[in-house]
């Protein structure tokens, strides 16, 4: 008589349920959303906050109110107005009487209402970004030819300098009450 | 019966093929996902930006989350923005600076000075609670922070 015997092998339909098993894990632990943001670096802390010590005319300054209405020195303007702005005072190299006189003292102070909206500020201080990431674009294009995206650290360091990121942010008013 | 000697035989489908589409899917997922921080206590909805910079190294950011609390927890909390650390609404503003201690005290001291914060924050906060949560971080030496954002597409 033959008898015949099987090949012995592992089942392998249980691989299927174990990998399903996994799979749900992850998919229920995990969030695809991609983390992205203003980057912004605050000045260290100081007991007694001084007053700028710097001529008015290489200060460009923006104040919001609770009512998120928008001043830039001192006249009333849209958000849209602000890039252009920025990139007026930085590169004006002493043309125009009240704006800087290089782009390595200018300095752009923003000053909001303790009952401003958030959305509010972050789209006034992604404008004045906005404005410093123009210049810097643009000095990038006049000196290499190239976006500033794509320069080698070094060259990207030289614009930084000549372009320095001076936010000032003064101490909130608080009319909101 | 239908497997006999010579007889006809149905067809089937193999299925020794499915672990394998299926770790092919695990493997996609494990690679493209992060995981989840912590369980949001708070609704945040993201104001709109065009200036946007990605986080990098997810280890070394603290998350900070800002605003009205989700449907679950307004009886215990209220409707006004309230600030969440991990996995707990603050009572106070105070505590973000234990909390910052905390995070700093779990990662290696060469990377300490690394270190981000995301501020995840509704759009419809009032700026009084984040001035006094960027006053606690200045103080703690937490100087590196990012407002976490969404990409606005077209002009304002």
């Amino acid at each position: 008589m033959k008898i015949q015997r099987d090949k012995a092998s592992i089942n392998a339909s249980s691989m299927a349920d174990i990998a399903f098993l996994l799979l749900v894990f992850f998919l229920v632990t995990t969030s695809m959303d991609i983390d992205k943001g203003i980057m912004v670096v605050l000045p260290p802390h100081v007991d007694d906050p001084s007053t700028l010590d710097y001529h008015a005319k290489e200060v460009l300054e923006i104040h919001l109110n609770a009512k998120n209405e928008l001043l830039i020195e001192g006249e009333e303007a849209a958000i849209k107005d602000i890039k252009e702005m920025v990139v007026t005072h930085l590169d004006n190299n002493g043309k125009l009487q009240n704006f800087s006189t290089s782009p390595q003292k200018a300095i752009v102070s923003i000053q909001n209402d303790n009952g401003t909206t958030y959305s509010q500020y972050i789209a006034v201080y992604n404008e004045i970004r906005a404005g410093y990431n123009q210049v810097r674009e643009q000095k990038a294009q006049a000196d290499h030819q190239k976006s500033f995206e794509n320069l080698s650290l070094e060259q990207k360091k030289r614009i930084k300098t000549h372009y320095p990121i001076k936010i000032s942010e003064a101490e909130p008013t608080n009319f909101d009450k | 019966m239908f497997r006999r000697k010579g007889g006809k035989k149905t067809p089937k489908i193999s299925t020794a093929s499915l672990p394998d589409i299926v770790f092919m899917l695990l493997f996609f997922f494990m690679v493209a996902t992060v995981m989840r921080e912590s369980e949001q206590l708070v609704n945040i909805k993201y104001p709109k930006a065009t200036e946007l910079q990605k986080l990098e190294k997810k280890s070394l950011v603290s998350y900070i989350y800002v605003g009205p609390p989700t449907t679950k927890y307004k009886e215990k909390y209220g409707t006004a923005p309230r600030i969440q650390l991990n996995d707990a609404i603050a009572d106070d503003v105070k505590e973000i600076r234990t909390f910052i201690q905390n995070e700093r005290a779990a990662k290696p001291e060469k990377l300490q000075n690394k270190m981000t914060t995301s501020l995840k924050v509704d759009q419809d906060t009032k700026m009084g609670i984040i001035t006094d949560i960027k006053k606690e971080l200045r103080k703690v030496g937490a100087l590196k922070i990012n407002y976490s954002a969404a990409q606005r597409v077209g002009k304002l």
